[in-house]
């Protein structure tokens, strides 16, 4: 009996001592209060998502998305003057930069899986997109058999080159994989026939071959490497209450509608640099999404309506 | 061969090439130099200092750092950096460290390996009667180095100083890979938008060049200058 | 320090199939070998031509010495490796700049070719501070005998200045398996890029990059006793080295 009577005495103080912090600020949330200043990493060329405009200005839909968060940030730490640093990060450096503070939001076309779930958290869906890969119409390819003992290039530490490393394996094709620095790397030397196929997600494909110099020369493939899967704005792990402003944050904007302005300020108008207009309906996956946001893993959890 | 090339979009690019590339690269290379041979400085001293744990110690981060890679090291620093922060601060959370502070503490750590070894060589070369002169004097171990030892060891090593740091100048463009727009970093930004590649390389290949060539070219006016002064 | 380590990674399955991530970082150890030895060759062949150009009585050889070494020094060699990789094609008229971007292992021919260029300027200026500290007699011997000055050279001038040299070449060759990290910029799998892909995959950042550098530091110790070995066999007494 006295055994338990410590253990719930000790459950007991563990619970006062949680009631009494439970108005202190912890985590992220602390260190941006503490500094003043938020972190968000950006990427050079995930267009529209997060890449670099004339001006080498980080701008796109998943930054608009995290200037939301920022202010959302900003009103609940009731904070006069936020002061927000951007980061340049890559596919490959991205989760570790995370993790260990260099910034506090990453904010691109980070593919949402279990997997990664394990290393760090992701607000609600930003997108949806499968992985495809693009070539030129004269190389003459048809199917991903045709990629046998080929070079193809994808971008180091993003899961379509985990996948096309996986399906190289199980298929047998022997193909030749490149790792690229960044995407606009990566479809240069499709640009250029160092790789016949550039493997990544079709959304970003879309968009490089939109902005190339001759659109008409690509194709994108219709055989996919995987189901759509869900995007989403990284966070670290672990951070319950900042993972709560940030889903509120992104939940409001979606919910409002002005998810869906911002949709087609990037996707169905005109963008910078070169007024390019990727002319890319919102799916109904997303639609639904957007309607009841969430930030699962699972590619089958998004319906549509 | 220059048929099709696009000079115009290296003209349009050099306000960003050098406002903010050349000058993050400059500033890298003159901190990381000022740095390196403080800490190479102090490392050399531990080395040749009568304290044999202290000169082990020194030694085997030399010849471990030596040894390294500077891609690996530069990969290194920039995950492990705000650990180390946040072991050294007692901090809960990992301490925040910019792109830039990341990179001028690897160059400072990973530069200060060179940099001793050619102090180190510096110092050895005053001969051995000077410190005994200055101890005579009765000066303390630390003035003997401030006022006799390091001030000659520095004017002796100069040139090869100089010329680490022009390395240390092209070394600064392999903040490449972890995506931190130096110098070359920008024009291969700008290189990737444009799908110019060839122009914005050539460009940058011509500038290292012609700063290197000029500094070098000072570095050895300089020895020829120091080399009539002794 | 809120980091999960994991060291039983290295043993587990990596995605290629083939094998664990052990295994994976292995490849990369053996295509860090390969590429500098490859690179090394090249650096010794060219290095020691144009070394020898730069000590030869002839005005014009020793101007086309001091500039290869020139161009060489003053580019970061991830310059030079870009000039190679991504330049150099489109420069080439069409058939050939196509030719070379297919060809299967394009980026361990051009991070051998490029590495070893740039290390070629320094071997070379090794070679000829090797050769001018020998004594002026030695050449004048060799001439007295009627030896012409290619005959001078290999007889006489070469065989000790690369004894002389050999310390300094180690490290030489030392930087070259360094310098093999930085064509993970084009693409190459080396052991650097093989522990950055461990890591992209696993999430296991230290682990991945701390075997690379436990593996880098055994490749030093292997390479420096083996040319202390080597060094000691080919020792002049009288010289330095010969102690």
């Amino acid at each position: 009996m006295k055994r338990f009577d410590i253990l719930g005495l000790a459950v007991a103080a563990a619970f006062c001592v949680g009631a009494a912090h439970a108005e202190d600020l912890t985590g992220t949330l602390k260190s941006i209060k503490d500094s003043g200043s938020i972190t968000l990493g950006y990427r050079e060329s995930s267009i529209p998502f997060s890449y670099l405009d004339d001006n080498q200005k980080p701008v796109g839909f998943a930054m608009d998305l995290c200037y939301k968060i920022v202010d959302a940030v900003k009103k609940e730490l009731k904070l006069d003057k936020l002061d927000v640093k951007l980061e340049p990060v890559t596919s490959s450096n991205r989760i570790p930069l995370l993790a260990n503070g260099t910034v506090d939001l990453e904010c691109g076309s980070t593919t949402n899986n279990a997997e990664r779930q394990k290393q760090i958290a992701f607000t609600n869906t930003h997108f949806l997109t499968a992985s495809r890969y693009v070539f030129k119409k004269a190389s003459g390819i048809k199917s991903i058999a045709d990629l046998k003992g080929k070079s193809v290039v994808s971008t180091a530490g993003t899961t379509n080159i985990k996948q096309l490393t996986e399906a190289n394996a199980a298929r047998g094709l022997g193909a030749n994989i490149i790792p690229a620095k960044d995407h606009a790397e990566a479809f240069l030397m499709v640009e250029t026939d160092r790789a016949v196929a550039f493997v990544m997600d079709d959304i970003l494909l879309a968009s490089l071959v939109a902005g190339s110099k001759d659109p008409s020369i690509y194709a994108i493939s219709t055989d996919a490497f995987s189901t759509p899967e869900p995007y989403g704005i990284m966070l670290r792990k672990d951070d319950p209450a900042f993972k709560k402003v940030v889903d509120a944050a992104t939940a409001a904007v979606y919910t409002s509608g002005e998810g869906q302005k911002l949709y087609d300020k990037w996707f169905m108008s005109k963008i910078p640099p070169k007024g390019l207009n990727l002319n890319t309906p919102i799916s109904p996956e997303l639609k639904a999404e957007f309607a009841k946001p969430s930030d699962s893993p699972d590619p089958a959890s998004y319906k549509a309506m | 061969m220059f048929a099709n090339f696009d000079f115009d979009v290296i003209r349009r690019a050099l306000p960003y090439l050098f406002l903010d590339g050349m000058t993050f690269t400059l500033t890298l290379t003159a901190l990381s130099a000022v740095g390196g041979i403080t800490l190479g400085t102090l490392i050399a001293l531990m080395r040749l200092s009568g304290f044999r744990l202290l000169g082990r110690i020194a030694g085997l981060y030399v010849d471990f750092i030596r040894s390294l890679p500077l891609v690996l090291v530069i990969f290194w620093f920039y995950f492990l950096v705000p650990y180390i922060g946040q072991w050294l601060t007692g901090s809960p959370r990992p301490i925040k460290v910019g792109a830039f502070a990341s990179s001028l503490i690897t160059f400072i750590m990973f530069e200060a390996a060179y940099f001793s070894e050619i102090m180190r060589a510096g110092i050895q070369s005053i001969s051995r009667g000077q410190p005994a002169a200055a101890q005579a004097l009765g000066l303390t171990y630390s003035q003997t180095m401030r006022y006799v030892v390091l001030p000659q060891a520095f004017r002796n090593m100069l040139p090869v100083l100089l010329t680490q740091t022009i390395v240390l100048f092209q070394d600064t463009s392999l903040v490449y890979v972890v995506s931190i727009p130096d110098f070359l970093g920008a024009a291969s930004i700008v290189g990737q938008r444009d799908g110019r590649l060839v122009e914005m390389y050539l460009f940058a290949a011509l500038v290292y060049f012609v700063i290197s060539c000029v500094a070098s070219f000072g570095v050895r006016r300089l020895q020829t200058r120091i080399a009539i002064v002794r | 320090m809120n980091y999960h380590w994991n060291w039983h990674i290295f043993f587990e399955p990596n995605p290629t199939g083939a094998g664990t991530y052990l295994d994976m970082l292995l490849s990369g150890l053996w295509l860090t070998i390969a590429t500098s030895l490859c690179a090394w060759i090249i650096a010794l062949i060219t290095g020691s031509m144009i070394g020898v150009m730069r000590t030869l009585p002839s005005k014009p050889a020793n101007l086309i010495g001091f500039a290869y070494v020139e161009f060489f020094r003053n580019m970061p060699l991830l310059v030079q490796i870009f000039l190679w990789f991504f330049v150099l094609p489109e420069l080439l008229p069409n058939a050939w700049g196509l030719w070379l971007k297919q060809l299967p292992h394009a980026p361990f021919y051009t991070a051998a070719i490029g590495i070893g260029l740039f290390m070629s300027a320094r071997v070379a200026e090794q070679l000829r501070a090797g050769i001018t500290s020998l004594p002026r007699g030695q050449k004048q011997a060799a001439t007295a005998l009627g030896l012409t000055t290619t005959q001078s050279y290999i007889y006489v001038l070469l065989p000790i200045a690369y004894r002389i040299i050999l310390p300094p070449l180690t490290s030489e060759f030392l930087n070259t398996i360094k310098n093999t990290a930085v064509a993970i910029t084009i693409g190459l799998l080396e052991l650097t890029g093989q522990a950055r892909s461990m890591q992209e995959f696993s999430f296991q950042v230290f682990e991945a990059f701390t075997a690379a550098t436990v593996m880098y530091l055994a490749i030093n110790i292997v390479v420096v006793v083996a040319m202390r070995l080597i060094e000691r066999r080919v020792a002049i007494p009288g010289y330095i080295s010969g102690k």
